[in-house]
């Protein structure tokens, strides 16, 4: 460790990984994500986006490479990391405050001290009204919201969150993000965000990463330097637009490369 | 809510009208036919039978009673023991399914002798009847809950470093709930048949007094057809007791999250 440089939150060096004897799902990933930063990473439906948050959380080993996450290995990391499934995974005989204690009451934390965590993480979702309630009588997007108290109860300074509303309503969506930028303008946790939307990865982010897939590697990355704290407006902006657009086509270009070659020699032909 | 009960009430006087036109109709065979007493008795000899020996009724249900409760106690303990050995790896599951297979196709009236001879005549032998016969629906029902739990809670649990134990008690068990009562509802059926079927073989240590099936067998002898249908009667009696305590229980433990236990609002419209 240099004085003069913290320990990055996460820090992926040349990692490849492949299931068995099939090809490689991520080849050589390199990618550093500092404290404070928020990353999303996006690209098409098997660029191996998925498996990169497996790997930083350690419920699955590179086959090639090694993975820091604030210095430790994934696995002796996970007390500091919290990760949000695209869906909410919720126990449906449990209550959403029981569902939302369960992380502390898996890490052993007296009742007292889970009772209070989990009534103030219920009060920054503003689900305070239906703690006694069982999943099955939510919406999706209050399951979402009680699966994103759950993970704020254990204090993490590292959200992994793997396409958390993809299964939502535009709206639902929206309000949601911008509830995500609100927690962590409060609570100042790193997160790595895997999503199918670039509207959603540039609102979220201070850095947009593009895959790109056979096998999935980086093929662009993207600062997103909008101040903060952004708000709703900034999705009207031309700025925002401008970036939107240019994320695009490098999503188009990593989706394929060959067809977008093609493409510039048909014209050529008779 | 009037109207539910208004509802339930015309169910029922159906139901009794077909009951009451099936009666009627078995009279007008009689009367037509000439069928002697003993070959098919009249419904209203059957019901004074019913009457006139209730007590011996009563005597044998509480024997058969006890042994179905009994074997299918001992279903239920021994095979959420067995299944949860099972859910521990697809190895053991290999290795033991095929006797658990066995379990279920072996004909019960085969081994009843048996297992007579091993233990001796008894109440004790014809519940180990009522045991083997229905184990294999609670083993084969409560290990496919116990193993089909979405892999994302599976990783949820181990995000927060949870124990082996805790993935079993908080997480395999309470889902596999649901599916053990699909079990128990199977098994509480032919714990029944499997108690009566021991009891043709087991006879009594007192003439005319033992369980239903002993005393069907005695009836039969006797050619008091009466009689013997007042039992059958009672076997159905006792079927249906098992049903609904079990479908009880079911309500009672998942009404509060399950799926099954939700009147969808088109069904309670109709």
């Amino acid at each position: 460790m240099t004085p003069e440089r913290a320990v990055p939150m996460v820090e992926i060096e040349n990692v490849c990984k492949r299931y068995g004897a099939g090809h490689p799902v991520l080849d050589g990933i390199r990618l550093t994500v500092e404290k404070g930063e928020f990353v999303s990473l996006i690209g098409p439906s098997g660029c191996g986006k998925s498996t990169v948050l497996k790997l930083i959380s350690g419920l699955t080993a590179p086959s090639f490479g090694s993975i820091r996450v604030d210095g430790m290995t994934p696995r002796n990391a996970r007390e500091i990391v919290s990760y949000i499934f695209q869906d909410a995974t919720l126990l449906p005989w449990r209550t959403v405050e029981q569902n939302v204690g369960l992380g502390l009451e898996l890490e052993g934390v007296a009742k007292p001290a889970r009772v209070e965590k989990t009534a103030s993480a219920l009060n920054l979702v503003g689900l305070a009204h239906v703690a006694k309630s069982y999943p099955r009588q939510l919406s999706g997007g209050m399951k979402m919201r009680v699966s994103i108290a759950r993970a704020l109860t254990t204090n993490p300074r590292l959200l992994l969150m793997d396409e958390p509303f993809a299964a939502l309503d535009e709206m639902a969506r929206d309000r949601l993000n911008e509830e995500i930028l609100r927690l962590r303008a409060e609570q100042k946790w790193t997160a790595v965000f895997v999503t199918h939307s670039v509207a959603e990865a540039i609102f979220l982010s201070t850095r947009v990463v593009v895959l790109a897939p056979n096998p999935g590697r980086i093929s662009a990355e993207f600062a997103v330097d909008f101040p903060e704290p952004r708000t709703a407006a900034l999705r009207d902006s031309a700025e925002f637009d401008a970036l939107a657009t240019r994320v695009s086509h490098a999503l188009r270009a990593a989706l394929a490369p060959e067809e977008a070659a093609a493409a510039e020699t048909e014209g050529t032909l008779p | 809510m009037k109207d539910t009960v208004k509802r339930r009430l015309i169910n029922v006087a159906n139901a009794a009208a077909v009951f009451a036109a099936l009666l009627l109709l078995w009279q007008l065979a009689l009367w037509i036919s000439r069928v002697p007493a003993y070959i098919l008795p009249s419904p209203w000899a059957v019901a004074r039978a019913f009457v006139h020996r209730f007590a011996s009724i009563l005597t044998s249900l509480e024997i058969t009673g006890e042994e179905s409760v009994g074997g299918l106690a001992a279903s239920i303990v021994v095979g959420v023991i067995v299944a949860l050995i099972f859910a521990q790896s697809r190895w053991v599951r290999r290795m033991f399914y095929p006797y658990t297979l066995l379990l279920q196709t072996v004909p019960i009236i085969a081994i009843a002798p048996l297992i007579l001879m091993w233990i001796g005549a008894g109440t004790a032998a014809v519940g180990v009847i009522a045991f083997v016969i229905s184990l294999a629906p609670v083993i084969f029902n409560t290990t496919q809950g116990l193993i089909s739990v979405d892999e994302n809670l599976v990783h949820l649990f181990l995000m927060h470093n949870a124990s082996s134990a805790q993935l079993l008690f908080k997480l395999r068990l309470p889902h596999a709930v649901p599916s053990l009562f699909v079990g128990i509802r199977i098994a509480s059926g032919i714990a029944v048949i499997g108690a009566i079927t021991g009891e043709l073989y087991a006879g009594s240590a007192r003439v005319g007094v033992g369980g239903l099936g002993y005393s069907i067998l005695y009836a039969f002898t006797q050619l008091q057809t009466d009689y013997l249908f007042a039992l059958v009667l009672a076997t159905t009696l006792l079927g249906f007791a098992f049903f609904f305590v079990v479908m009880f229980l079911e309500w009672y433990c998942l009404h509060d999250w399950h799926e099954s236990a939700r009147v969808p609002d088109a069904e309670a419209e109709s």
